[in-house]
C-alpha cells in the first residue's frame, strides 16, 4: 500500500534517474508542471459537465445528456460535452472591441490563469507530493498569488471599455478585497496553532491521532470548525461562486467583467475561475480538513492523493449544490456580511484559538464546550442584529 | 440565526435532486426526437385530404368543388378540376381534382377549408415535423402528399372522425333511398307510359344530380 501511496513520487524519481544529472532539476520542474497542467484542467473539464448535469437535476431537468463519442451513437450520459465545448471555444471568432485597450485586453486572461496554476502548485496533494514546497512561506505565497487574480479582473473590466464590464470589475474588486480579510484572518488561526506557514507542515500536524480513531483535523476543534465555515464563505466569495457571483451576475451585467471576451479567451477566464475555486478548496482542505490524511486511522491504507482529490471532489460538489440553492446577494448585503459579521467573527475566532492554545492541558470535555460557547454567543448576537437589518427593508424614496 | 435558512434550502434542493432519480413525476422532460408526447386530440397543423379504400388517388373524397379554394383567407389552395368524372362513394358521378396543391408556407391553419367542405374531404392533420431545405418547392405539397387515409384521420381525431363517418353514412343512406325512389318512380313512369295517362311525377325529372356546389353541408 505504501508503494501505491508513493507511486507518483517513485515514478517521477525513476524518470529523473533515466536522465543525465545536469538536466534533472529542470526535468523535475517540467514533470511537476505538466502533472498540474494535466490534472486540474482535466478536473475542470469534467466539472463543467457535472455542474451542468447536477444543476439540471436541481431544477428538475436532465441536463446535458446527448454528446458522447463523436461519429458514434455512444452517448456516455453527456460526458462528451466538454470536448464539444472545447472545440467550440477554440474555433469561435475572437472579438475585440474597437475601443478596447488591446494589450491589456489580451493579457487579462493570462493574468488570471497563471496565478491560478501557481496557487495550485503549492498544495500538498499527497504525502511528499507538493510541487512547490516552501518550508517557510507556503500559505503566504498562496495568498500573494491569489491577490494577483484581482488585478486580472480589473484589467479585463477596464480594458473592455464597456459599462457592464467595468461595473462587474468594480464589484469584483470590492468583493474580493473585502473577503480577502476574513479569508486570511480565518486561516490565521491555523497558522497560530501550527506555528508554521508551510502547507506541508500544516498537513503533517493534522495526522496525529485523537479520540481513538480520529485524526486531529483542525475542523474537529471549535475554532477550527468556525474558521472552516468562515473560510468556506469567504472562499465562495473569492471564487465568485453563488451566492457571491455579483461580478458576473448574468441577470444584471450580462457576464460582468468578461462580457467582451469571446472564443478561447473566454474559455481561459472560465478555466481561471474554476482553477481558483479548486485552489481555494485545496487550501481549505489543507488547513482544516487534514489535507491528504484520512479521517479515521483505520482508513490510512487508502492512498493519500486519493484522499486529497476525494475531498476536492466533495468541495466541488458542495459548491455546485450551493449554486443550485442560493440566490445572489445584493451589494450592500455582501459588504455588510463581510465587514459587520464575518470580520468580527474572525477576530473572536482568533481569541478562541488563543484560549484553546492556553488550555491545552485541560480535559477536552471542558474546553470543547467552552470554546463552542465563546463562539456561539457572539454568533447568536451578531446574527440577530444582522437579520433584523435584512428582514425589515425600508424604502426611502418609494412609498 | 444566520445559516438556518441556508441549511433548509440545501436540504430542499438535495431532496429535489434525489427525487429526480426515483420519481418520474419530478423529471417531466420528454426528450423530443427520441420520445414524443402524444398530441392532444384538438391539436391541428395543416390540412390533408382524406381518401377511402386502398388507392390514394382513386379514393379521394374531394370533388374539386373549389369551395375551399375560394374561402381560403390567405389563398394557399390551388385546384384544377378534372376533365372527366368518376363515381363517388354515393354512386354519383363527380369531378375529381387533377391538381390539388396547398402551400404550407402560406397556410395559417385557420381550418376554414375544413368547415366549408361539404364532402368531409379536407381535414386538419397533426403532423408538425415539416422542416425542409427547400422553402418553395418543399412546402408546396401536392395531392399525393396531402392524401391521408380515413384510418389515419380516425386515429388522430377520433371524435371528429366518428361524427364525419356518421354524417357520410347518413348521406349515403339518403342517396341510396333516393336512388331507390328514383328507380321506383322510373318504373312507375314506365308503367304509366304504357298506360295512356302522360302525367309523370315531378321527382323523375332530375336524372343527374347537380354536383356539389348546391349541396348544403350536413349539420353534424
Amino acid at each position: 500500500m505504501a508503494s501505491l501511496d508513493q507511486i507518483f513520487v517513485t515514478l517521477k524519481a525513476w524518470v529523473l534517474g533515466l536522465l543525465p544529472e545536469t538536466v534533472q532539476p529542470f526535468a523535475g520542474v517540467m514533470i511537476s508542471i505538466s502533472a498540474i497542467m494535466a490534472v486540474f484542467p482535466g478536473i475542470f473539464a469534467l466539472t463543467t459537465v457535472v455542474e451542468r448535469k447536477l444543476l439540471g437535476r436541481f431544477q428538475n431537468r436532465p441536463g446535458p445528456n446527448r454528446v458522447g463519442i463523436p461519429l458514434t451513437k455512444i452517448r456516455l450520459a453527456g460526458f462528451g460535452q466538454f470536448i464539444a465545448d472545447g472545440i467550440k471555444s477554440l474555433t469561435k471568432e475572437d472579438v475585440v472591441p474597437r475601443n478596447a485597450d488591446k494589450v491589456v485586453h489580451f493579457i487579462a486572461p493570462f493574468v488570471l490563469v497563471v496565478p491560478s496554476f501557481l496557487a495550485l502548485s503549492v498544495l500538498p496533494v499527497g504525502r511528499n507530493m507538493a510541487a512547490l514546497n516552501f518550508t517557510e512561506t507556503g500559505l503566504l505565497f498562496f495568498f500573494a498569488i491569489g491577490a494577483a487574480t484581482e488585478i486580472s479582473v480589473f484589467m479585463a473590466g477596464w480594458s473592455s471599455r464597456n459599462k457592464y464590464s467595468l461595473l462587474g470589475a468594480m464589484r469584483g474588486i470590492a468583493q474580493m478585497l473585502s473577503y480577502e480579510i476574513p479569508l486570511i484572518l480565518s486561516s490565521l488561526t491555523v497558522v497560530m496553532m501550527v506555528g508554521s506557514l508551510s502547507l506541508v507542515t500544516i498537513v503533517e500536524k493534522q495526522t496525529a491521532v485523537q479520540w481513538g480513531v480520529f485524526h486531529n483535523w483542525h475542523v474537529f476543534t471549535p475554532w477550527g470548525f468556525a474558521g472552516f465555515l468562515l473560510f468556506l464563505t469567504a472562499a465562495c466569495a473569492e471564487a465568485n461562486r453563488t451566492p457571491f457571483d455579483l461580478p458576473e451576475a448574468e441577470s444584471e451585467l450580462i457576464a460582468g467583467y468578461f462580457t467582451e471576451y469571446s472564443g478561447f479567451k473566454f474559455a481561459l477566464f472560465f478555466l481561471g475561475e474554476y482553477l481558483g475555486m479548486f485552489a481555494i478548496s485545496g487550501v481549505a482542505i489543507t488547513l482544516f480538513l487534514g489535507g491528504w490524511s484520512a479521517p479515521f486511522t483505520f482508513l490510512d491504507w487508502v492512498p493519500s492523493w486519493l484522499w486529497f482529490f476525494g475531498k476536492l471532489v466533495g468541495f466541488i460538489l458542495f459548491f455546485i449544490w450551493l449554486r443550485g440553492t442560493l440566490p445572489r446577494l445584493k451589494v450592500d448585503q455582501l459588504m455588510n456580511l463581510a465587514w459587520k459579521f464575518m470580520l468580527p467573527m474572525c477576530l473572536i475566532n482568533l481569541v478562541v484559538a488563543g484560549v484553546w492554545h492556553y488550555t491545552a492541558d485541560w480535559n477536552d470535555l471542558i474546553r470543547w464546550p467552552l470554546g463552542a460557547a465563546l463562539l456561539a454567543l457572539p454568533y447568536w448576537i451578531f446574527s440577530r442584529r444582522f437579520e433584523s437589518r435584512f428582514q425589515t427593508r425600508t424604502y426611502r424614496y418609494a412609498s | 440565526m444566520i445559516g438556518t435558512g441556508i441549511a433548509k434550502g440545501l436540504v430542499l434542493t438535495a431532496k429535489n435532486l434525489l427525487s429526480t432519480y426515483t420519481d418520474k413525476e419530478r423529471l417531466p422532460t420528454i426528450e423530443y426526437p427520441d420520445e414524443k408526447q402524444p398530441l392532444p386530440e384538438a391539436s391541428r397543423q395543416f390540412p390533408m385530404l382524406i381518401f377511402d379504400g386502398e388507392d390514394e388517388m382513386k379514393g379521394l373524397r374531394c370533388t374539386a368543388c373549389q369551395i375551399c379554394e375560394k374561402e381560403c383567407p390567405p389563398k394557399c389552395i390551388y385546384i384544377v378540376k378534372s376533365k372527366d368524372k368518376r363515381v363517388d362513394y354515393k354512386g354519383q358521378n363527380q369531378f375529381y381534382p387533377a391538381i390539388f396543391d396547398i402551400d404550407y408556407s402560406v397556410c395559417m391553419s385557420c381550418q376554414i377549408c375544413v368547415e366549408v367542405c361539404p364532402f368531409e374531404s379536407i381535414k386538419m392533420n397533426t403532423e408538425f415535423e415539416l422542416a425542409t431545405p427547400d422553402r418553395f418547392g418543399g412546402l408546396l405539397v401536392h395531392k399525393q402528399q396531402l392524401a391521408k387515409s380515413n384510418a389515419h384521420y380516425q386515429k388522430i381525431h377520433p371524435t371528429e372522425a366518428a361524427a364525419s363517418d356518421a354524417a357520410m353514412a347518413v348521406e349515403k343512406a339518403k342517396a341510396e333511398a333516393k336512388a331507390k325512389a328514383d328507380a321506383e318512380a322510373k318504373a312507375k313512369a314506365a308503367a304509366a307510359k304504357a298506360a295512356p295517362m302522360p302525367s309523370a311525377s315531378p321527382e323523375a325529372s332530375p336524372e343527374t344530380p347537380k354536383p356539389a356546389v348546391a349541396a348544403p353541408k350536413m349539420p353534424m
